[in-house]
């Protein structure tokens, strides 16, 4: 049994601690916004904030999430109100199959928490996710965008 | 998103293998089928394509499957443009393929592939929408007494001209929907369209960045057990044995159990514990014929096609072979493209449940009606047990069409598990090792000029595999063995013609088909083909000592939407001025999917192998242009697919399996990455539009590799260019 703090909320997890997070946070706990891509590290699908840094929850395993604070897709919104990363997401049109958005959106809002006011090479340097649909363009527009508003 | 409508029964009950040879024939059933039904909540259906509920909320049935890519948003304005309804009010349905064979497939064909989705049913799902608003209107002037003539419909509401009466759709759905479905239709001049080629906001956006969309991956069923797939890694191989006591009492697993012939699966209660159990199992394998095949084994192969004596022939214009016989210079090169992924976000997956009265299915599909065929036959139960609910995807770009071998899988298990919901997923390696590639093909391509100067004749071999032949056999026999879908993009006719007009002229195809198993990839042939044809015609033009704008468009005359996209591109590129110190710039035209297409690049290379593409001018001519904004992210993210393509990707393969499997080896582009992309939006008109999709993706690699050469001096002609040294940066 591990216990997660996510969004917020305590679960008692009964989990192989050697479970990856990601599979602990969409098996166990039920959150499916967080996404599965590649397993090992290199396409960002499944970042969460764990004490507020994006971390690919994949190459963790939950047990050393344990008592730390995580955030997930569900859980950016707060109050009902949508993070200023979703907005922009939704204002710019990013999403095409959605499917690595919730991993890029993760990233960015921890990029904009690190830096509120990101050039061009930050955004190179921070936003690491693949996206098969190819968003980029609307990504970096985006970006730019919640960091204004 | 309500997926799984529930329609009033009708009486079509149909043999499994009657729906089935009907489907993969392509059977085309009466496009419109019985008058009066009712959606799930009692909401009356105006027309197969149209429901409109009580509080004026308008539902438009889609069958073509959104993968991204916004056929449902687009497909949604072409009805509501005849529909003249309330945009804020509509939302999207997916009928489901049970329902359509119970309907005679009154909402025709479910495909989604092709670049299809709205240049092949603009003109049905139109109609449906005015057919529906004729019915609103007719029943309102039927209320109210007075001639239909006096009355018109705007925004969900209808008003009777002389004395101002107003009646929105909701009040008057039930009325319309016991009238006749109109046959005489009138569709508006695309002058007069206000919702057509207007940037709309898609329609399924907000799910997307809260985590709520479910895709096939997410799906959560009462009771549902989660299973892990291997199939054998060498294609054409088997399972031989497995050890299946060794990982049965392993935590959570249910069930160990070979699946086909080809396949071992662990069924458990979580899916990372049956990946788990199944690493752990020992199988062993018998691995076939084809246990010794590589990478270099099917190159020679490839190689022997390009000289060799047969070969179909896929464009002849004037006696080739004599001007280059007689040519006073020859011009010769050879090209090669590898295999390559899918790769989709969203690993192949599929959740079933069967029972011998009925088998579902839950799947992320580009061709509900193809899952629906594959459900039958894996079931063995008939059309009227069987059924298939589309589930959103984490993308498809062809993978998840013509191939429903994920379903098969997920059907087979759950029948050994009766009543229990199992959800199929495969891991990202999984993924990579059987996937239905991006066939290989090399060309040799040679030009003849006379002692003028003046090109006299092209011959392109390709040399390499038929997606047919593997896919749709049926055709390539219709054709004495002939694959016509090789010669995407330089075709004598049809969607995928070429835009030159040669003085001689030979394309043609010698077939050789190694084991690895192809399949339609985003573009399809169009991107071997652009990149063949599209240098080539750079080496000629400097064997000419011409510009290879002036160069093309010497031979385009006879081709003016070809030549107009060209010109665009050029125009806006600069392409009569020099290009800024550092950059160098490369063009590439093509017409793909019945669109005309063509891109300018500007890149810059340091120390000879780091590439920075800065900007690629796009135009695109498909005809209508149904929303801008959306073919713009298309346009933007094909390149994406394209460039990653062309600079990363290939999948070798070494004792007859492939050998990248993640993305740690099959890379793909970032951020950092991406070019700057300007669409220019071309719209030709006519009677056949064009798709939006794939074309685009096929001109940005020749025109960077024809960049590449300016700034280096170096013609690379086989991709991916990572095997060069060369790195996107
Ligand atoms: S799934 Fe974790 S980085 Fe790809
Ligand atoms: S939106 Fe489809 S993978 Fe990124």
């Amino acid at each position: 049994m591990i216990r997660l703090t996510i969004n917020g909320k305590t679960h008692n997890v009964d989990v192989d601690p050697n479970t990856p997070l990601l599979w602990a946070i969409r098996e166990q706990v039920g959150l499916t916004g967080t996404k599965y891509g590649c397993g090992i590290a290199q396409c960002g699908a499944c970042t969460v904030h764990i004490d507020g840094s994006p971390i690919r929850s994949c190459a963790i395993p939950a047990g050393a999430a344990a008592g730390r604070k995580i955030t997930t897709i569900e859980g950016l919104a707060s109050g009902g109100k949508l993070h200023k990363v979703q907005k922009a997401w939704i204002d710019h049109e990013v999403p095409q199959c959605g499917y690595c958005q919730a991993g890029m959106i993760m990233a960015a809002a921890a990029l904009l928490q690190a830096k509120p006011r990101p050039s061009d090479a930050d955004i190179d340097a921070a936003m690491t996710n693949i996206c098969r649909c190819g968003t980029f363009q609307e990504v970096r527009k985006a970006i730019h965008a919640a960091a204004k508003a | 998103m309500n997926l799984n409508p529930k329609i009033s029964r009708r009486s079509f009950i149909i043999g499994s293998a009657a729906v089935g040879s009907g489907l993969a024939l392509g059977l085309r059933l009466p496009p419109f089928g019985p008058a009066v039904v009712r959606a799930a909540d009692g909401s009356p259906e105006i027309g197969a394509w149209v429901v409109i509920r009580p509080d004026d909320t308008v539902v438009v049935r889609v069958v073509r499957s959104e993968m991204g890519q916004g056929t449902i948003t687009g497909l949604a304005q072409l009805v509501a443009e005849e529909l003249e309804c309330n945009w804020s009010k509509i939302v999207i349905e997916y009928p489901t393929p049970g329902e359509s064979v119970k309907r005679k497939r009154v909402w025709g064909d479910f495909s989604t592939g092709g670049s299809r989705g709205i240049r092949t049913s603009h003109d049905y799902v139109r109609k449906g929408g005015a057919a529906a608003r004729m019915m609103l209107v007719q029943a309102a002037a039927n209320q109210w007494g007075v001639p239909v003539s006096e009355c018109s419909a705007a925004n969900s509401v209808i008003t009777h001209g002389p004395s101002k009466r107003r009646i929105t759709y909701g009040k008057v759905a039930e009325a319309a929907a016991r009238l006749e479905v109109p046959k005489d239709v009138k569709l508006k001049d695309p002058k007069a369209w206000k919702v057509i080629g207007k940037p709309m906001k898609r329609l399924d956006t907000a799910n997307k960045v809260t985590g709520k969309q479910v895709y096939g991956f997410d799906l959560k069923l009462p009771g549902m057990l989660n299973a892990a797939i291997k199939e054998c890694p060498v294609f054409g191989g088997k399972v031989k044995s497995f050890d299946a006591a060794r990982v049965a009492s392993l935590g959570g697993v249910k069930k160990v159990l070979q699946v086909g012939d080809t396949a071992v699966a662990v069924v458990a209660e979580t899916w990372w514990q049956a990946k788990t159990a199944l690493d752990q199992l020992p199988v062993v394998w018998d691995e076939g014929p084809n246990a010794k095949v590589s990478s270099a084994s099917i190159a020679e192969q490839l190689k022997a096609g390009l000289d060799a004596e047969q070969a179909f022939v896929g464009n002849k214009e004037g006696d080739a072979k004599a001007a280059l016989a007689a040519a006073a210079k020859k011009v010769e090169a050879v090209y090669a493209y590898p295999y390559q992924n899918h790769a989709c976000m969203e690993p192949m997956n599929a959740t079933a449940r069967y029972t011998p009265d009925k088998c579902e299915v839950w799947v992320p599909t580009q061709d509900g009606e193809a899952s629906f065929a594959a459900v039958l036959a894996a079931s063995g139960l008939p059309a009227d047990k069987c059924e298939v609910y589309k589930i959103n995807l984490g993308g498809g770009f062809g993978r998840r069409g013509a191939f429903q071998d994920y379903v098969t899988q997920a059907v087979r298990i759950a029948k050994e598990m009766p009543g229990t919901p199992v959800k199929l997923l495969w891991s990202r390696e999984e993924d990579m090792v059987q996937g239905r590639y991006h066939p290989v093909m090399q060309c040799k391509l040679v030009g003849g000029f006379d002692a003028g100067n003046n090109l006299t004749g092209l011959h392109m071999r390709l040399s390499g595999q038929s997606i047919l032949a593997a896919v749709r056999p049926a055709i390539v026999e219709q054709q004495k063995g002939r694959d016509p879908l090789v010669f995407q993009g330089v075709a004598d006719a049809g969607e995928h013609s070429i835009g030159y007009a040669f003085p001689s002229l030979l394309v043609d195809h010698a077939m050789r088909n190694p084991h690895v198993p192809p399949g339609f990839w985003r573009g399809v042939n169009i991107n071997q083909n652009a990149v063949f044809i599209e240098c080539f015609m750079d080496e000629l033009a400097e064997a000419a000592g011409q510009d290879p704008v002036e160069f093309r468009r010497k031979f385009m005359a006879k081709y003016p939407r070809n030549l107009a996209a060209l010109n665009a591109v050029a125009e806006r590129i600069g392409w009569s001025k020099p290009a800024p110190a550092g950059m160098f710039r490369g063009v590439a035209q093509m017409k793909a999917f019945n669109s005309f297409v063509a891109a300018a690049c500007e890149i810059s290379v340091k120390d000879g192998n780091k590439v920075k593409v800065h900007r690629i001018v796009a135009a695109t001519d498909c005809g209508y242009a149904v929303n801008p904004a959306q073919i713009e992210r298309q346009v933007s993210g094909s390149f994406v697919y394209g460039l990653s393509a062309l600079f990363m990707q290939e999948c070798t393969v070494k004792d007859g399996a492939v050998e990248q499997k993640n993305f740690d080896t099959y890379q793909s582009m970032r951020i950092a990455q991406m070019p700057k992309v300007e669409t220019i939006i071309l719209q030709g008109g006519g009677d056949t539009w064009g798709g939006i999709g794939e074309p685009t993706i096929c001109v940005a690699a020749p025109a960077v590799l024809n960049a590449f050469y300016k700034a280096t001096g170096k013609r690379i002609r086989t991709v991916p260019l990572k095997n060069h040294g060369i790195e996107l940066v």
